[in-house]
């Protein structure tokens, strides 16, 4: 069964709320959409205070090439335009807005009809991608309209959809497989028709069988589409690793996937597009997973963008009397957060609640020098000299061992028998690297 | 609620660790420790608490007294190199011998570069060589082996298979007159012989050699334990013997009456032991898998050429450490393959 080739890891799955359907959550009294949604340029709000809006209305334009779009998730009145504590703990600006019922935009299709028939062009259907404010849903947010606009020179041979899910706990894409099935495929179809490419590969782990065989079944009605088993390994949903894996063609360094003829979006991503294009529906809502060991109802929730996440909490059985962490995402690249008010966003997954034990980190040892964390690292890296050389503030040699190169996947730091803080190190080494690429290139 | 926790990613942690890896490697002794005490007796017992307390309780004092850091005796960690320093010395060394080992192995190899995971050097290695050089007369009279306990005359001792061959190979002799007839000679009026040990004595363990070295089998057992618990990884055991093997069988083929068959290196002397125990010492070995097959392949070679031309009988203790030297380098001139560094395109 196909796998990338170089190091990763096997983390226990604790895929606990994968059999729970996908249920939509109450709106909230008030939500906080963060203006910058995207990897790239915030965009720039487009109303002010008092203002009465839509669900669906454009409330923040993209300026920048690499930006993008937002719309109001609920119908109401702005409050204010404001700071506000986003998941990675920073103040942020967002559009703060009461709720008053649920007031949709008249040219969004709200039916559940499937519509298969496209018939946007593909300078259309980038242009509209790039207006609905479709981002990855993975979780880099990256602005999908760029992925979709291909360089001068290069040319799109395939387009893959990342349905491996290969973070522990997180459930969303799985339930987006089951249930929206026919969707993905038509955004899939959508996708590949806004590249020209006639090639789509959907990746997904073998800890998914459900999915597999359900999406295996479904693409014979749809031409090009290739679903492919893979064996589970983390990270496989890394773009690179999983164009590996598919297709055995390896990025070169430091460049994007269209360098080898591919891209890669995310199933929520492909759901999104299909909403997008078929129904008119800008980018607004998403499936977020609720779950951690001791969560009464772990659940996967439609939820719109700003809801804060204490109100997942509530909805999935309150907040377990022993948490003492709170993880936006998955529990390997995901964000441990400040406060539970802060908004769930475009590029959220899921949030996991832990117990004092499984917040608490190993303690610290002496590096024994035994080399896992190079044996697991999948972009052939030395994790335990680039973090040395970080701590060392010695970033022009962290640079020279290709510092630059890391995913920030957490596998060194998951296998360090020593509990050293290899990745705290090396992020930090990666920020102060490409300060000093950025400074060199200003000269 | 309580207050947050807020860290970096990961938020999950793999269940390995020190304790985990140091305690795995000591099961693995475990068989070597057995056959150990089955030829070798009560000696080898007294032998192996002897150098395993020592060894503790430098790290503890120098801990304590010395750094006055953290005591982390309980790491399993100068638990092996007590229990190999053992390993690697007759049955018969008096105790205040195993001391001063202990004391170099802990104290000097290995708690003067900053303890765990800082020494250069294999610590139980640089505590043998110190004793095979300072006290040559107790660290080479091995005793005979005998079944469980039944060895009352104690003062019996004997060359190892790998010493008497070199020995004997100095005169005009073949390889095959060695083995097969062996050899007498009269000291203070006495008459002495030596046969070496047929191949499956040699196998098990019946025959002279440092307490933990001689039984094949164990402590091939227990390096596969350590394969497939990937505590250790093939490279290095997998190269040292296979370049072992390719030496030795080259020399054998090409002059079978002057050197003797790969086999015999294989099984006799500290080749099993060094290959799966102390060449793959984490600490003093290569991170990468190119660097560890340089290593090995460099090990094997320096363990040929020391057995076979140099002065002393057994070559692994000094080729590991020469090794050991050069794992610095290693480290710096082989990386691991990256990820996209050549670009390849399968069309």
């Amino acid at each position: 069964m196909k796998t990338f080739k170089l190091g990763g890891v096997h983390p226990a799955g604790n895929k606990i709320s994968e059999h729970k359907a996908i249920e939509v959550l109450p709106i909230p009294k008030q939500v906080q959409i963060p203006l910058g949604q995207n990897l790239g340029a915030p965009s720039v709000p487009i109303v002010k205070k008092g203002d009465e809006v839509k669900v669906g209305q454009l409330i923040a334009k993209s300026e920048a090439f690499i930006s993008s779009n937002v719309h109001s998730s609920v119908s109401g009145k702005v409050l204010k335009i404001d700071n506000v504590i986003n998941q990675s703990g920073y103040k942020q600006p967002a559009i703060v807005i009461n709720v008053a019922g649920d007031d949709w935009m008249n040219n969004i299709d709200r039916s559940e009809t499937l519509n298969k028939n496209i018939t946007e062009s593909k300078e259309e259907i980038i242009k509209k991608i790039h207006e609905l404010g479709i981002v990855g849903l993975g979780g880099a947010t990256f602005p999908s309209h760029v992925k979709l606009m291909v360089p001068k020179g290069k040319i799109a041979e395939v387009l893959i959809i990342n349905g491996v899910e290969c973070e522990p706990y997180l459930t969303a894409d799985h339930r987006v497989m089951l249930e929206k099935a026919d969707e993905l495929m038509v955004g899939t179809k959508i996708l590949m028709k806004a590249l020209g490419v006639n090639k789509g590969l959907i990746g997904i782990e073998n800890n998914k069988p459900n999915a597999i065989e359900h999406l295996q079944k479904i693409s014979k009605n749809y031409d090009g589409i290739e679903v492919h088993s893979l064996k589970v390994k983390y990270p496989q949903g890394g773009e690179k690793q999983l164009i590996k894996a598919l297709t055995n063609k390896e990025v070169p360094s430091g460049k994007l996937p269209i360098e080898v003829g591919c891209v890669v979006q995310n199933v929520g991503t492909a759901f999104a597009v299909y909403e997008a294009i078929q129904k008119n529906k800008p980018l607004f809502e998403r499936v977020v997973t609720i779950t951690g060991k001791s969560v009464k109802n772990p659940s996967n929730f439609l939820v719109r963008v700003g809801t804060p996440i204490s109100e997942l909490i509530e909805a999935s059985g309150g907040i377990p009397n022993n948490t003492s962490k709170i993880v936006g995402g998955g529990p390997m690249m995901g964000k441990a957060l400040v406060t539970p008010e802060a908004p769930i966003v475009k590029g959220s997954s899921g949030v996991l609640l832990f117990d004092e034990k499984e917040s608490k980190r190993v303690k610290e040892k002496s590096c024994i020098r035994c080399g896992s964390c190079i044996r697991v690292c999948p972009m052939g890296l030395e994790p335990v000299l680039i973090s040395q050389l970080s701590k060392m503030e010695m970033y022009e040699e962290a640079e020279k061992a290709n510092i630059m190169d890391c995913i920030e996947c957490g596998s060194c730091q998951y296998t360090c028998p020593s509990g050293k803080p290899l990745l705290d190190y090396i992020r930090l080494g990666k920020f102060k690297v490409g300060q000093i690429i950025r400074n060199r290139g200003k000269k | 609620m309580n207050l947050l926790t807020v860290s970096g990613s990961p938020h999950i942690h793999g269940d390995n660790s020190v304790k985990k890896v140091m305690y795995g490697v000591v099961y693995a002794l475990i068989p070597a420790m057995l056959i150990s005490i089955y030829f070798f007796g009560f000696d080898a017992v007294r032998v192996m608490l002897i150098s395993v307390a020592a060894c503790i309780l430098f790290e503890f004092l120098i801990q304590k007294y010395l750094i006055k850091g953290p005591i982390t005796i309980n790491d399993g960690s100068a638990l092996i190199t007590g229990i190999l320093l053992a390993f690697n010395v007759p049955s018969n060394l008096p105790i205040w011998i195993i001391i001063v080992g202990a004391f170099v192995a802990i104290g000097i190899a290995k708690m003067s570069f900053g303890g765990l995971g800082k020494n250069p050097f294999n610590p139980a290695l640089v505590g043998r060589v110190f004793l095979l050089i300072s006290f040559p007369v107790q660290m080479t009279k091995w005793p005979k082996p005998s079944i469980l306990f039944s060895n009352i005359t104690d003062a019996i001792s004997g060359p190892t298979p790998l010493g008497f061959l070199k020995e004997e190979l100095k005169g005009e002799r073949t390889v095959q007159d060695i083995i097969e007839k062996g050899s007498t000679w009269v000291v203070d009026g006495v008459e002495h012989s030596y046969n070496i040990p047929n191949y499956i004595d040699q196998l098990v363990g019946n025959m002279g050699g440092s307490l933990g070295e001689v039984s094949a089998i164990a402590l091939l057992i227990g390096g596969l334990y350590l394969l497939l618990r990937k505590i250790i990884t093939w490279e290095i055991p997998v190269t040292y013997i296979g370049t072992v093997i390719i030496f030795t069988g080259i020399l054998w083929v090409v002059n079978p009456e002057q050197f003797v068959n790969p086999l015999f290196h294989l099984i006799t002397g500290g080749l099993m032991l060094g290959a799966f125990f102390m060449a793959t010492d984490m600490v003093s070995s290569p991170m990468s898998s190119k660097g560890q097959i340089v290593f090995g392949i460099g090990i094997g070679l320096l363990t040929v050429i020391i057995r076979i031309w140099g002065a002393y009988p057994e070559g692994v203790s000094f080729a590991i450490l020469i090794m050991n030297a050069f794992t610095p380098l290693l480290n710096n001139a082989f990386k691991p393959k990256r990820f996209g560094e050549v670009l390849k395109i399968n069309h």
